[in-house]
């Protein structure tokens, strides 16, 4: 069976989703050619419709958007956010983000899990972005998002999954892809948070600050398929301490 | 400085109290750090961490750190990248009105300087604003002369709702407003105040503006909260360099932006690197701040706050500025006119001071796409 990506009713083949906001536009097309990307987050606030250096203008055909409501405090504005890109164009999925803390640019889960109700009500595709939490994702779940995307360390952080214990409970636990957003600083990163079971990476910092941009996306792109490889053959398991005692604690039962 | 320093008695009718702690917070902490007692340890301590407090802040701002500024650069760079990617914002100024009522000792606006006043009317306005949005800017600061009388927050009103119909981002820099009168001005449209305390020092603030309403340091201090609270989501700081000590002004400005950030984690925060100018019929006399010094600064605003945004004034020469986006700041004005009006039509009124890069919309953003970064002309959607 062909090993799919399935978020909201669409497939896709790619399981790198990358960020468009980071560099120059004129590189958005070759970068996620090389990195075989397939979903493109955009910060609908990047827009410019009709005005110069539009980065609606720059996204390849073929290319499925993923909007992003970056610049929401609340779930009132993300909603506002959320509705111009469907008017955009933008199509159905939206990514929710909404932050109201200008210096760490954590998620506010309250106010996600609202906007993931109204806007799953209006018929789209919700994505929410959030702090890797079992019972705000199951709200989120419960509230109608088709994916939850964690973070694995603070946006732009480049650390890696700092949260990995956390974003294992929801992949063990939920029923929808875990996609793991923010934080992913290297090829590394992005494949063991699919040996774990993410069901996708969400990269855009990483890539954007490499000093060859199209070759790291390609490394992004290959660490992605290996980790899901690696997903799906079952890894054995890894001990932790050393090797094992021959069950010298059931001995016992041997005896006479 | 003095810890309980105050001037609240000395209000003027239309200025409004608010409780606060920030102004003394912010006094107390800068006078408390002395930046000749840092040492280049103390400066590689503060650059080996993630995330840094007051102190180290100081510590880069320090004669000490003058040593470090390759590294300091280094460390900006790849702070500015990590948020902003390669993101330049490009915007213009306009000003509406020159008319002052402020006796500001270093500035061609000054009520006592014998210059054109003029204020725009709204067909002036209307054609200014058409012609900028021409070029292609999506983004306008609005900026006047500090007089309530000649360019009162109805005058401001009408500015902001011009400007509405033609940018996308509308920020404000004119005098201190009160809440109510903030929230009037986001209702019509605007989201972004600036403000410069220009010195942080109360008795040099005192020395350099004699009368006015600008003479009142705690009001100008409160302006950013009062912003804040009046429904603004984001404000920005400035010292005007080289007006008193550089290295304390701009150490108790970054504390100042600090302070209101962690009191309102929300607000989007945004520094300016104004740097003392000559101007019409003057040319206070002020310390001198190199281009070393103004980079310092700026490099320790990044490193400090490193999600802040970063203005780089046409006061400072193309090279400087070519060479400090993508480095620390991330917003950068171009086709800069500082008389009144002269975007469509003949400048009506003189100039605020001498600018050193005169260079078009287009020229900038070809400057900044040949430096490899991406020229933004809108990051914003109201909501």
């Amino acid at each position: 069976m062909k090993d799919e990506l399935r978020i909201g009713g669409k497939k896709f083949n790619s399981r790198f989703i990358l960020g468009s906001g980071k560099f120059s536009l004129d590189m958005i097309e070759a970068v996620m050619k090389n990195g075989g990307v397939e979903i493109a987050t955009l910060a609908v606030r990047r827009a410019n419709a009709g005005g110069e250096e539009n980065i609606l203008d720059h996204i390849p055909e073929g290319l499925t958007l993923l909007p992003n409501t970056s610049g929401a405090r609340n779930a009132d504005e993300a909603v506002r956010i959320a509705l111009l890109a469907r008017e955009l164009g933008c199509g159905d999925m939206i990514k929710i983000e909404i932050i109201k803390d200008s210096r760490y640019l954590l998620p506010d889960n309250c106010e996600t899990i609202k906007a993931t109700r109204i806007l799953a009500d209006e018929g789209f595709t919700v994505m929410p972005y959030m702090m890797p939490d079992l019972s705000a994702a199951r709200s989120m779940a419960d509230a109608g998002a088709s994916a939850i995307m964690p973070l694995g360390a603070p946006i732009g952080s480049n650390k890696g999954l700092l949260t990995k214990d956390f974003i294992k409970i929801l992949v063990d636990e939920l029923d929808l892809p875990v996609i793991v957003d923010a934080g992913i600083g290297r090829p590394s990163q992005a494949c063991e948070a699919m040996e774990i079971g993410c069901a996708a990476v969400m990269a855009n910092t990483a890539i954007a600050t490499a000093g060859d941009i199209p070759m790291m996306a390609k490394a992004f792109e290959l660490a992605i398929k290996a980790g899901r490889m690696a997903f799906l053959s079952k890894p054995g398991r890894v001990l932790s301490d050393g090797g094992e005692a021959s069950s010298p604690l059931t001995k016992f039962l041997e005896e006479t | 400085m003095t810890r309980e320093f105050t001037d609240a008695g000395n209000y003027f009718e239309h200025m409004e109290p608010i409780s606060s702690e920030v102004m003394r917070n912010t006094l107390s902490e800068a006078s408390r750090l002395n930046s000749l007692s840092f040492t280049e340890n103390d400066v590689r301590i503060a650059l080996g961490k993630d995330r840094l407090g007051a102190e180290d802040f100081a510590s880069l701002l320090s004669p000490a750190a003058g040593n470090f500024l390759e590294e300091m650069a280094q460390r900006a760079r790849e702070e500015t990248r990590r948020y902003f990617g390669n993101s330049v914002g490009i915007f213009t100024p306009l000003y509406t009105s020159n008319y002052c009522d402020n006796g500001c000792l270093y500035c061609g606006f000054s009520a006592d300087n014998d210059i054109r006043r003029a204020k725009l009317s709204p067909e002036n306005i209307e054609k200014e604003m058409s012609n900028i949005a021409g070029s292609g800017l999506a983004e306008i600061l609005i900026l006047t002369g500090e007089s309530r009388k000649m360019s009162d927050v109805e005058f401001l009103g009408d500015c902001v709702r011009i400007a509405a119909k033609h940018f996308r981002n509308i920020g404000l820099e004119v005098y201190p407003l009160s809440i109510g009168e903030y929230t009037y001005l986001r209702d019509c449209g605007a989201d972004y105040v600036t403000v410069f305390q220009e010195t942080y020092d109360p008795s040099k603030y005192e020395a350099v503006h004699p009368f006015g309403p600008k003479s009142i340091f705690s009001y100008r201090f409160d302006s950013q909260e009062r912003a804040l609270i009046g429904g603004m989501r984001g404000v920005a700081f400035g010292a005007l360099l080289g007006l008193g000590d550089f290295r304390k002004d701009a150490l108790a400005c970054g504390i100042h932006a600090y302070l209101l950030q962690r009191k309102y984690p929300h607000a989007e925060i945004s520094f300016s690197l104004p740097r003392l100018r000559p101007f019409i019929n003057g040319n206070y006399s002020a310390e001198t701040v190199s281009e070393k010094d103004l980079l310092q600064v700026a490099l320790a605003y990044r490193i400090f706050m490193p999600f802040s945004g970063q203005t780089i004034s046409s006061r400072e020469s193309p090279k400087f500025r070519d060479n400090i986006v993508g480095l620390s700041a991330t917003k950068i004005s171009a086709g800069v006119s500082v008389g009144i009006g002269g975007h469509a039509e003949e400048k009506k009124g003189d100039d605020q001071f001498d600018i050193s890069d005169p260079r078009s919309v287009h020229e900038i953003r070809r400057a900044l796409t040949e430096k490899g970064l991406q020229p933004v002309f809108n990051d914003y959607v109201r909501v």
